[in-house]
């Protein structure tokens, strides 16, 4: 069974960072808002594993997990 | 006076009944000649069954209503006379385009499965659907069958016994009363027989108002169903285009909340709504036009000793996904033979719990399936909003966000999983779609189809198997119908019933549901399958 990685997985993570406000400069705060949507809509399609989706969910809502 | 609808096809006329020293008792009495209604009463007077509607109205429709229907009620409506019909009328449509904004974002086909009798989908007015059932209750009155519809007889009061209902009834000509075994109460949304009761009817309202137009047009937009959402003509808002025969086009607005109702609905603010949409110098008519709102809810039981709830009655859904009279249509296929068995005293009462635990598992997934497109289709926060409108772009981009797009989850029938009529699936490497509790699925048998070879009684289907071809358990007969794979050269039948394996036997309901299903026969087996499919184990 998938389990959710929640420990450090990113090579060069400060270099990821950068990308992500890059992908962001320059756009207003809707056209942010809809990026963020559509960024977390592709990652969840790649990810697929609904396990791993439900734990992500729970995990971004800071919920502990039982 | 020429729409159909505007004609009385079932005016009054005095019954005998109301000049009777007491009360008349029928077998049953069906409140209600809305789809749903007529499709009890022909499924019970084919069966043999005494029964009389009444209806507060005497004509189809006002208006068309529900337009779409699915394949497993056309197979139903088959059954009871009206299926082929409805198709030879119906206009059928596979192909959906799904717009946003001003972008056609992507278009999908339904691409029904070969080997069916009958097509995914057709759209045909519900006057016409309800006049083709008023024709069969004709057809079978001329037969001789024991069915009777009265117009303008509305149910004022009712009283349930153990035995029997007392029915208090207006007409024209003043009150008179009735007494059934059976009432079954197809009365509509706003049931007036669940008001005489005190049932509640719980759910979910959807802050929302819908401006249905149905326009006749001479067009050539191709039989598709086109879907916007925030369309430039419609801001903010989702609209749907839908071709129906005789050109008369479904054209569905959504308004929001707070509207002026009686304003939104007259002509001179339809019209440049139209107008914005088709483009100005489109040329049509307005046949009806109405607005809606909805809500998703149902009752927490059906039946209530003698009263038996079906249809819009018992359970309400959003028109996504056209599950209403479709929904409706499986309630009463379900519910009349168990109601048949019961009167003739083959079965105890308690099979008609089956009919709760069933129908209310069916309600349940379309009440579930219509919440989840009125969230996508009306987003009711920013967020939701926000997410909605990035599945809808990405889907014009890349394939793996179209199935998230959700405009109505079109209706097909619930698998009865857990039902207590089933028996365990005894059948190593069949085809789940054919499982215990799982509608059966069509399949080519040469120039002919599998659905009507079952018909409506019980049936035991062997495949490339050996068995009797009559059991009766316990006043139950099975006719059995003996097939091979060979019989069906496309392998439809082998793919649909048999999977991995060689050989089986199926036991189908007269509603054509499986009941159960194994390799081969056995005596002990089936007969207990027989019992527990009729509520006896
Ligand atoms: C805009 C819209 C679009 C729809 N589209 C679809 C679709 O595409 N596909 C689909 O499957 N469904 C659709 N539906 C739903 C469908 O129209 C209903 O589910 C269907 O009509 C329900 O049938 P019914 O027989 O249960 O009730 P109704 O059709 O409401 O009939 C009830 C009948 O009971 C009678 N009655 C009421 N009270 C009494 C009384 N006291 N005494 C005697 N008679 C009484 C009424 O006169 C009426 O004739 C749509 C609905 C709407 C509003």
């Amino acid at each position: 069974m998938a389990e959710l990685i929640l420990t450090p997985n990113i090579d060069n993570p400060d270099d990821f960072y950068a990308e992500l406000l890059a992908t962001h400069e320059g756009l207003d705060k809707a056209a942010s808002d809809a990026l963020n949507a559509r960024l977390v809509l592709i990652l969840a399609n790649h990810i697929g594993d609904r396990q791993v989706l439900s734990q992500a969910l729970a995990a971004a809502a800071l919920k502990e997990e039982d | 006076m020429n729409k159909i609808f505007e004609i009385p096809l079932y005016p009054y006329a005095r019954s005998a009944d109301q000049d009777a020293p007491a009360p008349v008792r029928h077998k049953v009495v069906v409140v209600g000649a809305g789809p749903i209604g007529l499709g009890a009463a022909i499924d019970l007077a084919q069966q043999g069954v005494e029964v009389v509607i009444l209806d507060d109205n005497d004509k189809v429709s006002f208006g068309s209503r529900a337009v779409c229907y699915a394949k497993r009620p056309l197979e139903i409506l088959d059954r009871l006379g009206c299926g082929k019909r409805m198709v030879e009328k119906g206009v059928e449509w596979n192909v959906g385009k799904v717009f946003f904004d001003e972008r056609l974002v992507y278009e999908f086909n339904l691409l029904p499965e070969d080997g069916h009798e009958f097509p995914a989908f057709i759209n045909l007015q519900q006057y016409y659907f309800e006049e083709y059932m008023v024709d069969r209750v004709r057809e079978l009155q001329a037969e001789g069958a024991p069915i009777e519809i009265r117009g303008r007889n509305k149910v004022a009061a009712v009283g349930v016994h153990d035995d029997h209902v007392a029915i208090e009834v207006d007409t024209p000509e003043g009150p008179y009363n009735l007494e059934a075994d059976w009432l079954i109460a197809c009365d509509g949304a706003n049931s007036s027989i669940r008001a005489m009761l005190g049932l509640d009817f719980i759910g979910r309202v959807f802050e929302d108002n819908f401006l249905i137009a149905d326009i006749i047009m001479e067009a050539d937009f191709p039989t598709e169903r086109w879907f916007w959402f925030d369309p430039p003509f419609n801001r903010g808002q989702s609209a749907l285009l839908h071709k129906q025969p005789d050109n008369v086009w479904r054209i569905d607005f959504q308004l929001g909340w707070d509207i002026d109702r009686e304003r939104e609905k007259k002509p001179e603010n339809v019209i440049p709504r139209l107008k914005a949409m088709l483009g100005e110098d489109a040329q049509f008519e307005l046949e009806w036009v109405s607005i809606y709102t909805f809500q998703c809810r149902r009752m927490e039981k059906f039946r209530h000793g003698r009263v038996i709830f079906a249809g819009d009655s018992a359970h309400q859904v959003s028109p996504f996904g056209a599950r209403g009279a479709n929904s409706g249509l499986q309630d009463t296929d379900n519910l009349c033979w168990k109601l048949k068995l019961v009167i003739d005293g083959k079965a105890t009462e308690s099979l008609l719990d089956s009919y709760d635990f069933e129908r209310i598992q069916g309600a349940d997934e379309n009440i579930l399936n219509s919440t989840r497109s009125t969230d996508f289709i009306t987003p009711k926060s920013e967020m939701s909003r926000l997410l909605r409108d990035a599945v809808l772009d990405l889907s014009e981009h890349y394939e793996f966000a179209r199935p998230l797009v959700n405009s109505g989850r079109l209706s097909v029938p619930c698998i009865h999983d857990g039902s207590p009529l089933n028996s365990a699936d005894a059948l190593a490497g069949g085809p789940a779609r054919s499982r215990p509790g799982a509608p059966c699925p069509d399949a080519p048998l040469g120039d002919e189809f599998l659905l009507p070879k079952l018909g409506g009684r019980f049936v035991l289907l062997t495949i490339d198997a050996d068995a009797p071809d009559l059991i009766e358990e316990d006043g139950i007969e099975v006719t059995r119908l003996a097939l091979s794979v060979k019989d069906d050269p496309t392998m439809a039948l082998k793919e649909r019933y048999l999977g991995e394996a060689d050989s089986a036997v199926y036991l189908i309901r007269p509603d054509q549901i499986v009941a159960a299903r194994r390799p081969s026969f056995d005596d002990n087996l089936i007969r207990a399958a027989i019992r527990r499919a009729t509520g006896k184990e």
